[in-house]
């Protein structure tokens, strides 16, 4: 096991490093950070584009400018993923951009965890509840949500949400909170306050982000438990006069679990989609927001950290998903 | 030699061997078995009326997209105006034609695009095999690293100034041909084992050829459906570029955009958020449908009979 946890990990790398080549190149070569003052009016002074171009480096050519973004050798100090620098802004000199993405993680982090368990947890139940009534309206039922969650998109669902949550907080006087991460004032909130703040913040966004990870794994798991109740194994249990609800509950569901794993690891990376929107929505200034502001400001070494950000995360995700699917499975044996 | 004919000629077909012998391809037979598919059926023709609506409708309907001085500002559904109108005074109606028409055009493009480079990608990296294959299927599995969105996103964000609608497809499809090329290349894995490819060879079919003309055709199923699911995925990438703001711009409208210049309204005046939305929900869900109806008719184990 450790032989195979070592050698997964080392055959993470080269992926991760030819992420990072793709990363580069798209949004190196596809637009100037530095467009938008070259066409301002009236115009720049030469002399100040050309400091500019020094300070984004973009004197350099483009091997050299990769090398320099990966490893920071040769730079001013501001650059280098391997020494965790992002590099310089076209924000300005002041502007940095690790400050910027650790400020803002722990905010985007919550909503995707959260809306990722509660995603888990309800399609384990309700592919459960469909595998174990196959056929029974209260399938149809569940598996037309399923299609129709699938076929809704994301920012439609996230806007009609929040739309409802509004409504319902002046025609019912409830107290859904729709914008931002947390109140806006927070000031003199006792630890309990400001955690009941954030979960009130939380609620709505959550609700509309877990909506398209719960459709994708709720099918897998009504396919998963299928296939297990058909098997040899539980009939025999069955045979022997087991309960049911022991059979479904030991025998069944154990199984049916494994390859969830799998699959949660591929829908975090559609979860991160999500979060992009469902922030811009209920406007949070987290991880998904900082995106766009970078893309819209052609901020270049910001949108490639970003790329690379989410790119480990999903790496990483797929890595643990690898290992737990030995843990979890003993028939499976890594040599 | 002229009067023999008549003794040699085969005698009349009896009735009930003209029945079992009445000639059964594979392309009559797959619509035969997706015709017994309801839901497919349905979801077909509900497609092709979308459609219809989005390409025909604006030649029959009276109003289109832009603002028109006629038109009252914000006014509920009528008979005038059956989706009712904006406040700067357009017709719902003609703006939904207009977005359908561009969503659809972007989708399309897409499922095409995709589907033609993903194909040939996997075909090729599946029949070379060995380390053309692990080259080839490597920098599939690193374009599927980062999420598929914010890369589409990244990019269109560089496409400045009025991004017409072939420029989406073509970000979109830049990076979601890799979903087919895994398919096509797991189907062509097992199909070159096979006898009929070692034919081929034996018989000096180039490389070339079969992948054009074994390869492909043979895995036309998973093909297919693939192509069904890219039309899904491009039509909700699409909506999602536009509602942030690096899709199609305005003057010009789709889905997406539609949304969100109604993203406040759902509950104040519903006729403007809830029609773009149905569209979007209706490609999606349709398709879906189709694809799954095509994928057990395209099936060649599959019996005649449904399931």
């Amino acid at each position: 096991m450790a032989v195979y946890t070592m050698r997964r990990l080392l055959a993470a790398i080269p992926v991760l490093l030819a992420a990072s080549v793709l990363c580069f190149l798209l949004i190196d070569l596809s637009g100037d950070p530095l467009g938008d003052l070259r066409v301002a009016q009236p115009p720049v002074d030469p002399a100040v584009i050309a400091s500019e171009e020094v300070r984004m480096y973009l004197d350099r050519s483009v091997p050299q400018r990769y090398l320099l973004w990966m490893t920071g050798i040769g730079g001013n100090g501001d650059i280098g993923l391997l020494q965790g620098k992002f590099g310089p802004s076209v924000r300005g000199p002041a502007f940095d951009i690790g400050a910027e993405i650790g400020a803002r993680f722990l905010i985007t982090l919550r909503l995707v965890v959260i809306a990722l368990m509660m995603a888990i947890g309800l399609a384990i139940v309700s592919g459960v509840i469909s595998a174990v009534k196959q056929y029974s309206t209260v399938d149809y039922l569940l598996t037309f949500t399923g299609f129709l969650a699938l076929a809704m998109p994301a920012f439609w669902i996230g806007a009609l949400i929040k739309e409802g949550g509004v409504w319902a907080n002046r025609e019912l006087g409830t107290g859904f909170a729709t914008i931002g991460a947390a109140s806006a004032d927070t000031r003199g909130f006792t630890a309990w306050e400001s955690f009941t703040d954030a979960a009130a913040h939380l609620f709505l966004p959550t609700l509309a982000l877990m909506l398209t990870g719960y459709a994708a794994l709720s099918r897998y798991q009504r396919a998963s438990m299928l296939e297990v109740l058909n098997s040899d194994y539980v009939r025999l249990a069955r045979a022997k006069g087991v309960r049911n609800r022991v059979v479904i509950r030991r025998h069944a569901l154990r199984t049916a679990l494994i390859p969830l794993t799998t699959v949660s690891a591929l829908v975090i990376a559609g979860t991160i989609d999500g979060a992009i929107i469902i922030e811009r929505i209920f406007q949070w200034r987290g991880l998904g927001d900082f995106f766009l502001e970078s893309v819209s400001t052609n901020d270049s070494y910001s949108v490639m950290g970003w790329l690379m950000l989410s790119g480990i995360i999903v790496v990483t995700a797929n890595l643990v998903a690898d290992l737990l699917y030995g843990v979890l499975d003993p028939r499976i044996r890594y040599g | 030699m002229a009067d023999l004919q008549p003794g040699l000629a085969a005698p009349p077909p009896v009735a009930a061997e003209a029945i079992t012998t009445q000639q059964r391809n594979q392309a009559r037979m797959a619509a035969r078995r997706f015709l017994r598919h309801r839901l497919a059926v349905t979801s077909l023709v509900l497609f092709v009326l979308v459609v219809a609506f989005a390409f025909l409708g604006p030649l029959l309907w009276s109003y289109d997209h832009t603002v028109d001085r006629a038109i009252p500002a914000s006014t509920p559904p009528s008979m005038a105006h059956p989706f009712g109108t904006t406040t700067a005074g357009q017709d719902v109606m003609g703006q939904v034609m207009r977005g359908t028409q561009q969503s659809l055009k972007v989708a399309l493009t897409v499922a095409l695009i995709s589907t033609t480079v993903g194909s040939l990608w996997g075909a090729v990296a599946g029949l070379y095999g060995g380390w053309v294959d692990n080259l080839m299927m490597r920098f599939v599995d690193v374009i599927l690293v980062v999420p598929l969105l914010v890369l589409v996103t990244a990019m269109a964000g560089n496409v400045r100034g009025g991004t017409s609608w072939w420029a989406v497809a073509l970000v979109i499809s830049a990076f979601i041909w890799t979903g087919t090329s895994r398919v096509v290349r797991g189907v062509v894995l097992s199909l070159r084992e096979q006898e009929f490819i070692e034919a081929c060879r034996a018989m000096g079919a180039s490389n070339s050829r079969i992948v054009l003309r074994h390869l492909i055709p043979n895995a036309a199923g998973p093909i297919i459906v693939a192509g069904t699911l890219a039309v899904a995925f491009a039509i909700l990438a699409e909506a999602a570029l536009s509602f942030l703001g690096f899709g199609i711009q305005p003057p010009d409208t789709s889905l997406g955009l539609l949304i969100e210049n109604a993203r406040a309204a759902p509950f104040t005046r519903p006729w403007l958020f809830y029609p773009p939305g149905v569209f979007i929900v209706l490609i999606a869900l349709t398709i879906n449908f189709v694809g799954d109806g095509m994928r057990d008719a395209l099936d060649p184990r599959q019996t005649m009979t449904r399931r």
